[in-house]
């Protein structure tokens, strides 16, 4: 079998990508998703604030997912559910399920659009016993919201990324109590809006520069002690805080589940875990995309719609057009700049216009995003507050390289105003 | 008498002396006080299987370090567990403690163990790239193994099983009192039962099952270790056991690849901790850091990739050997005790010396019938393409992955929990087919792995225990 498309991952990235794909003219498409139903993480994030920059609507997950399942059904894209890849080659997939077994396929091109789990209580070495009652909040809002069941009743959350944020508000609202959020970094891992609306609508207190530092509990959880973090990260002692509960959840990071893309000799950034992308999103090895959170963990799904739209005409163009030859310039992240997507651009083929995303290295006030064409600013953009939990981005027209030909390196920095 | 023999406990050594002892025309009985064999001191080491150069020859620790060496490839054929000799190095990190290298060397030509050798620093690093440039030279010794410990106690106990062992699970032993012609052994709870025989396998507690019988007290300590477990991303870092010139705290911190290829630092040695303290301790993984951290180049791990951390309690016994054998005063009660490193790669001789002892005294003769192999569950990830698809036509669940990391399908976690013996917890199912134990730690595949359970088990969802009861995973249905 070959298709011209094979999507890894029927998620909000390779809806997105399915339906651009499409409506660039590629009519062979596969999207390939592990679990019984598309839409990937989205259905079960039922909390509204999906879809505001896109659809201009503040929608639940499962309703933004939706609008694009709708697209892909309306277009009629074929895609497998319950269908896992097991290996990615370059034009080559492997998958199995239960009707076919294990079966490779070939592809023109292919997306790679699997997402990103989270980091798990073993990749910080919390100390303490290891008992049941401590989940992942992604694994706890599975439970949660689609299979109906209370993980807990008093609940300490280590980390402040948003799904950890999201699920505090949600066990609220079950009945449980969220006794504290704890923050390793002085600063919190997600959007504003979710402090605002899940923590301090609630009276949850938030302790930044804290961490847990011991696990009660043979069985199950019985008690958290979280303790004050100096500037290294370590535990202050004396500033120990016991609360009895019985369950944990950690939102302390989220990690893009590239071992496909490894294994398809992908080359992966060590900053974003994603792999390295030029200007059309296609990665190290020819013909393969990448897009959504297994390309960088995003802020906004929006964002991952817009991304993988990109990914998904490009996916088609390459099959139409074939390769191209390419003149790759290097984008470096410099000065409170942790990274950017995409890594290289090509100056002579490239859009109009391209987004390029990254996130700052700390919270900053007065600061601007500088872009510098070699020795050169072309862009500095003010910004009254920059944090790591919101995404940025600057825009580099085709247009601002005219006179700049021969640029070696596009630099993207942040500078004091 | 309800029993021949009450073997108490169900770790590696009670359900290797269970196994051996199925051999014979026995009524036997194994009793575990948690859900699941495999729950103690077995479930949390090095997974080791020792060459042997390490006891002092003349020991009890010595003859069955090696003859469990010696028994464990064809055990490993013969019960299907991951078993693989990949060969250990002890290094050395200071010309002047060559000698103590020279001397392990004829400690384990004393006690037996083939194929050893010396080897420089640079053969070391051929041998072994990331190691350290410290390193001035180390002993090689080709039959040092790597190996599952949940497999092997799973499998040990299965067989027995399967030979007509009866298992009693949440079976904790509250007392042992002398009868007329044997044992009565009181369970928690009420229970009681009696037999012939009684083999004390109780690890860490062993202490307290002998000094209710013998006038003779022994004691057990704990010695806590701490452990890191790495990605299999990072399990090629090493291909060998690397094993530091061991000093009078132990044999120091190991690094060592997994057989199931993720990459395993530690253990910490901490004497006589309290015998229900498994916690992982900062200190005491900061301390695993950087005594690992001397055996590799430049000392750099890849500790961006640990996934988990874990603890384990060794039972150390205050005179350094095992003590095996009938208790003082006390006929017919069998101390299999102070069972610590190597008890795992002792563990199958450790089984037939103690069933000979037995059978000695109980005259039983062999059974005709015994079945000496057991077949695992199906590694399907392991399977080429097309036996994988005529699997998933014969059983359509072999074809849905539901641990994503180990890519363990429905299908093996199904008969984890439907096969003998099978799991009853989500610990279990993970000991069993490693659903649960890859990098993301059962992040996606806990909710469906609890629904097989309730499923085969008929269980309900607040049923569904982590391992024993109290560790139920959620607290109810939503509001």
């Amino acid at each position: 079998m070959r298709h011209d498309i094979v999507i890894i991952g029927g998620g909000p990235a390779g809806l997105a990508a399915a339906v651009s794909a499409r409506k660039q003219g590629v009519e062979d498409i596969l999207i390939l998703e592990r679990s019984e139903s598309l839409g990937g993480i989205l259905n079960q994030c039922i909390h509204n604030g999906f879809g505001l920059h896109t659809f201009k609507e503040e929608l639940t997950g499962p309703e933004y997912a939706q609008r694009f399942i709708d697209q892909v059904l309306e277009l009629g894209i074929p895609y497998k559910t319950n269908s896992m890849v097991l290996d990615v080659q370059p034009h080559k997939v492997t998958y199995i399920n239960r009707a076919e077994g294990m079966v490779t396929v070939e592809a023109g091109a292919i997306v790679l659009a699997m997402g990103c789990r989270e980091r798990p209580r073993g990749a910080l070495n919390i100390p303490g016993y290891r008992p049941a009652g401590i989940y992942s909040a992604g694994t706890a809002q599975r439970l949660m919201n689609i299979e109906g069941y209370k993980v807990g009743n008093k609940v300490v959350i280590l980390g402040s990324g948003d799904i950890g944020l999201i699920m505090a508000r949600r066990m609220t609202l079950e009945g449980a109590k969220v006794e504290v959020v704890a923050e390793l970094m002085p600063y919190s891992g997600g959007l504003k809006r979710n402090i605002v609306q899940c923590l301090n609508d609630y009276g949850i207190p938030l302790k930044l520069s804290h961490t847990v530092v011991d696990i009660e509990g043979k069985e199950r959880v019985t008690g958290i002690t979280i303790a004050e973090v100096g500037p290294d990260h370590k535990p202050v002692r004396g500033t120990e805080e016991h609360y009895e509960c019985d369950t944990l959840l950690l939102s302390v990071g989220l990690l893009p589940e590239n071992e496909l893309s490894r294994a398809a000799g992908v080359s992966i950034s060590p900053v974003t875990n994603g792999p390295v992308v030029d200007d059309t999103l296609e990665t190290s090895q020819e013909g393969i995309f990448a897009c959504g959170n297994v390309l960088h963990v995003h802020d906004l799904v929006d964002y991952v719609s817009e991304e993988a739209t990109l990914a998904g005409k490009n996916a088609a163009l390459y099959v139409q057009n074939g390769a191209k030859p390419k003149h790759e310039i290097p984008l470096v992240a410099q000065d409170g700049v942790r990274y950017t997507v995409p890594q290289t651009i090509d100056i002579a083929t490239m859009a109009d216009m391209v987004t390029v995303r990254f996130r700052v290295t700390g919270v900053f006030q007065g600061r601007s995003v500088c872009v510098y064409y070699d020795d050169q600013c072309v862009t500095r953009l003010k910004k009254k507050v920059m944090a790591p939990g919101e995404m940025q981005q600057v825009l580099l027209t085709k247009k601002s390289f005219v006179g700049h030909e021969g640029v070696k390196t596009i630099t993207v920095k942040t500078e004091e105003n | 008498m309800d029993y021949d023999v009450l073997v108490i406990g169900g770790g590696v050594t009670g359900c290797s002396v269970a196994r051996s002892l199925s051999r014979y025309d026995l009524r036997i009985a194994l009793l575990e006080k948690d859900e699941d064999v495999c729950s103690g001191t077995s479930k949390a080491n090095s997974a080791i299987v020792h060459a042997g150069y390490d006891p002092v020859p003349g020991t009890l620790k010595a003859k069955l370090n090696i003859e469990g060496s010696r028994m464990m490839p064809q055990l490993a054929k013969d019960l299907d567990i991951d078993f693989k000799q990949n060969g250990s190095l002890i290094v050395c990190f200071d010309e002047a403690d060559k000698p103590k290298l020279q001397e392990l060397y004829d400690r384990g030509v004393a006690n037996g163990v083939p194929g050893m050798r010396i080897l420089t620093g640079d053969e070391v690093r051929t041998l072994e790239p990331n190691l350290s440039r410290n390193i001035v030279a180390a002993l090689f010794c080709p039959t040092g193994g790597i190996v599952c410990p949940f497999g092997l106690t799973i499998a040990l106990a299965e067989n027995a099983y399967e030979n007509g062992v009866e298992f009693r699970f949440n079976s904790e032993v509250e007392r042992v009192g002398r009868i007329d012609g044997g044992w009565k052994v009181e369970l928690k709870g009420g229970k009681s039962l009696s037999a012939t025989y009684v083999v004390n396998a109780a690890g860490i507690y062993a202490d307290k099952l002998h000094n209710m019988v013998s006038g003779k007290p022994i004691k057990i300590v704990a010695r806590r270790g701490n452990y890191m477990l790495l990605d299999k991303e990072v399990g090629d870092f090493v291909s060998h056991t690397i094993f530091q010139l061991p000093t009078k705290a132990g044999k120091g911190v190991l690094v060592t690849p997994t057989i199931h290829g993720n990459l395993l630092i530690g253990p910490t040695s901490v004497e006589d901790a309290d015998k229900e303290d498994t916690r992982t301790y900062a200190i005491d993984l900061d301390d695993v850091v950087e005594k690992a951290a001397l055996s590799v180049k430049d000392g750099k791990l890849p500790l961006r990739k640990v996934i988990t951390s874990f603890s384990g309690l060794r039972a150390h016994e205050a005179g350094d050997d095992f003590i095996i054998g009938e208790a003082a005063g006390a006929p017919g009660f069998f101390d299999v005790a102070g069972i610590e490193s190597p008890g795992l790669s002792c563990s199958p001789a450790i089984g037939d010396y103690v069933a000979r002892m037995i059978e000695e005294k109980a005259k039983a003769p062999k059974k005709e019938r015994w079945i000496g192999t057991r077949k695992g569950i199906v590694k399907t990830r392991d399977m080429k393409p097309a036996e994988r698809t005529k699997l998933i036509k014969e059983h359509p669940e072999y074809g849905t992955i539901v641990c994503r990391c180990e890519q363990i399908s429905e299908g093996e976690i199904i008969d984890a929990i439907t096969r003998p013996l099978g799991a009853v917890s989500m610990d279990g199912v993970k000991r069993r087919c490693r659903a649960g134990m890859g990098r993301c730690q059962a992040g996606f595949c806990t909710p469906r792995t609890m629904e097989l359970l309730c499923k085969y088990r008929k269980l309900r969802m607040e049923d569904v225990c982590k391992n024993q009861k109290g560790s139920e995973l959620i607290k109810g249905a939503n509001k």
